[in-house]
């Protein structure tokens, strides 16, 4: 037996996405650009899975733009605003595929606070006069935190700067709305939602200015250019509409509470209250989580720690770090990330696995000592 | 596994004995630091290089066994390549492999291994291991293949660390373990086989701990000094004591009658010594942090063949106890060239390893 615990780095296709998503690879093959009947009935799909995101986000259909994914989204969402020049306001948390754009850019990364949240009056403090765009991500991919995003949405208008949201990790965990949020710009990936992996989407404010960063056909309002991936797009539209809420919370606190109880030596990373409802964080005194996540993998449990370099080799989180961790407990923290597939049964077999590992390791450890 | 044709082996030959494996591979090193010494392509075929990991993932995908990849990189730094540079900048030629057998290998990965779930680990190395009854303890042996033999690197095992340990290539010659890679059916049966420090491209350590310095953020310490004959008369300049090593001849940039040779480095004085090469032959030397692995100790004095480095024929020699149980004084019957400290004295008897210890 598997269990998977490992949501938050991606998602099975749900039953009901892979039956919209054969039938479309089957079925719906024009190019939505074409002018016969078979274009347009891909154009037809096209347009209802706008509308099926778009209703999710609580925006308008023409305000949602698809393209490949969450980094897509993201370079499109920052790039395409302060372009070369132009200062950036972001967090130290944020996602690798916001960092690392930031990183090409004039950039002011606001630090957070030991509970993972930034503090809105922090960004307030590190706008400058030339400041073109703040990225804030709306939930952290490793600790589940939620950001403050409406109060800095706040900010951002009284400066009159543009707001991007990441939103990968929060779309389909927890209600968003675009419009009571205040936000310019909001990132989705579909892969995160039991869609297939390959497509995404950007919300688009009406109004927003915003340069294309791919040069081609005049596809997606001239924003980004290529013939859709309608099959992809058709998926992500079904698996938005069957969004559910309420389901996970109260499995992911079994499992937090039991190991907690269980085993010694640890503790929640980040804010438990400010949290998406599939994810704990959690440290382990001790021993480097790597062997344990190798251990219960071995043991039929996906888990992760950390973020992977291209060798497949774990890194500290930087997000641990970010918040004030010491690099032995960042490098002992593990995420369990739930979905619609977890069980109580899985959870109480997990339970037992952290539990029984957790043991074996500390025994072969020679420098903890229970206190 | 490292992705190479020997540790790919050793995972094809337990698995085809129906042995439940795990393949791990240590990321030790990031190739990408250090770009002046990174050489063509980025490092690219060195040890831990993409190339290697992805070809160590192919082999256990084609065993159709679980493999990871665990991050060493920290550990590796703080227990090889920091005591490799600065052993040489006391003057010492250290060895890596040695320190990377002792405090990676056999001890940190090996509580990793165990950590998963592992009864022992197993390794590509050359050198066998078995248990006598007798004496109660692991001996190790040189391997068949005694061109390929490894057992020098290996003098630092301990007993605990050998009863977790599997060489499964010692009983058999690098051809016969290309062979058994081929019949495998693994794809990397004639890969070449791996340079001999991992982490140092074209074997310019001297270059690295320069390039390490300068990612460091140290600045260029005063290293240049002279180089002095025996007599303290000044033959010429050098860049720093760690470019030399004891019996280097090359780069000394020195005229002189007859071919000179280091002989010592004095790191402190910033001063080469060079003579000729009779001056590098030593009678005796005494072997530092014993670690005893066949036998449990010597006594009396004891008849046995002595290695001083990876490609040195081991030298008839009687090894002398000294008042202090991890000292040996090692007495060669006839001098030998080059004893260089920070190198391993590795004592044998016939096939069987005694022990080592470092030469001070």
């Amino acid at each position: 037996m598997r269990a998977y615990f490992d949501h938050n780095a991606t998602t099975p296709v749900s039953a009901s996405v892979l039956e919209s998503l054969i039938a479309a690879l089957g079925e719906v093959y024009g190019n939505a650009s074409s002018i016969h009947q078979d274009g347009q009935v891909a154009k037809q799909r096209l347009e209802q899975a706008r509308r099926q995101v778009a209703g999710r986000l609580g925006c308008d259909a023409r305000e949602v733009i698809f393209l490949s994914g969450g980094t897509e989204a993201n370079n499109l969402a920052i790039f395409g605003s302060v372009g070369g020049q132009g200062h950036v306001v972001t967090t130290s948390i944020e996602h690798p595929a916001v960092l690392n754009v930031c990183a090409r850019l004039d950039t002011t990364y606001v630090p957070v606070g030991g509970n993972g949240i930034v503090d809105p009056d922090a960004i307030q403090d590190a706008l400058r006069p030339d400041t073109g765009l703040i990225s804030v991500m709306h939930a952290n991919n490793e600790t589940g935190t939620i950001q403050p995003i409406a109060e800095i949405a706040r900010v951002a208008r009284a400066a009159g700067v543009p707001f991007h949201v990441d939103g990968v990790q929060a779309f389909g965990k927890i209600p968003v709305d675009v419009k009571a949020l205040g936000v310019d710009l909001y990132s989705v990936s579909g892969h995160k939602l039991y869609a297939p992996k390959g497509v995404g989407a950007l919300y688009v404010k009406k109004g927003t200015r915003l340069k294309p960063q791919l040069f081609g056909g005049r596809h997606e309002r001239e924003l980004r250019p290529g013939t859709e991936n309608v099959p992809g797009i058709i998926a992500l539209g079904r698996a938005a509409a069957d969004i559910r809420f309420g389901l996970m919370e109260n499995l992911r606190d079994r499992l937090e509470l039991g190991i907690l109880r269980r085993v010694c030596g640890t503790g929640v990373n980040g804010d438990v209250a400010q949290r998406l409802p599939n994810t704990t964080n959690i440290y382990f005194d001790g021993f480097d989580s790597e062997a344990m996540v190798i251990s219960l993998d071995l043991k039929g449990f996906a888990v992760s720690s950390g973020s992977a370099c291209s060798s497949g080799a774990v890194e500290p989180s930087h997000v641990l770090l970010a918040m004030g961790l010491s690099k032995d407990r960042a490098k002992s923290s593990i995420r369990f990330s739930l979905g619609q597939s977890n069980t109580v049964e899985q959870v109480d077999a997990l339970m037992d696995a952290v539990a029984q590992s957790a043991a074996h390791l500390r025994a072969l450890s020679p420098t903890y000592t229970s206190a | 596994m490292s992705g190479g044709v020997d540790s790919s082996a050793v995972a094809g030959l337990l698995h085809r004995q129906g042995v439940k494996i795990v393949g791990l591979t240590m990321q030790l090193w990031n190739q990408r630091r250090l770009p002046e010494v990174a050489g063509e392509g980025g490092g690219a075929g060195r040890c831990c290089s993409l190339d290697d990991v992805y070809d160590a993932r192919y082999v256990a995908q084609l065993l159709g066994i679980p493999y990871y990849v665990v991050n060493f990189e920290q550990r590796f730094e703080e227990n090889v390549v920091k005591p490799f540079i600065d052993e040489y900048l006391a003057g010492r030629t250290p060895i890596p492999c040695t320190l990377c057998n002792n405090f990676i290998k056999f001890d940190q990965f090996l509580e990793m291994a165990e950590g998963v779930g592992a009864e022992k680990i197993a390794t590509g190395h050359y050198a066998r291991i078995s248990f006598n009854d007798q004496t109660g303890r692991y001996e190790m042996r040189r391997s068949v293949d005694s061109g390929k033999d490894q057992t020098y690197f290996l003098f630092g095992l301990k007993q605990a660390q050998m009863a977790h340990t599997l060489f499964p290539l010692g009983e058999y010659t690098k051809p016969q373990v290309r062979e058994m890679a081929r019949e495998l059916g693994i794809p990397v049966a004639d890969k070449p086989d791996s340079q001999e420090i991992c982490f140092v491209p074209n074997g310019d350590y001297a270059a690295f701990i320069d390039a390490y310095f300068k990612e460091q953020g140290i600045p260029p310490r005063q290293m240049r000094g002279e180089i002095v004959d025996r007599e303290g008369q000044v033959l010429g300049e050098h860049d720093g004591v760690h470019h030399f090593t004891v019996g280097q001849r090359k780069g000394l940039r020195v005229t002189a009658r007859e071919p000179l040779y280091v002989i010592e480095t004095k790191p402190a004085e910033h001063q080469v010594i060079v003579g000729r090469s009779e001056d590098l032959l030593r009678a005796t030397l005494v072997a530092a942090d014993m670690n005893w692995i066949s036998i449990a100790g010597v006594v009396a004095p004891m008849r046995a063949q002595v290695k001083i480095r990876h490609r040195h024929v081991a030298a008839q020699a009687t090894l002398y106890p000294t008042a202090d149980p991890a000292r040996v004084e090692v007495r060669f019957d006839e001098p030998q060239r080059a004893v260089t400290p920070g190198q391993g004295a590795v004592m044998y008897s016939g096939d069987l390893v005694l022990g080592g210890g470092w030469i001070e």
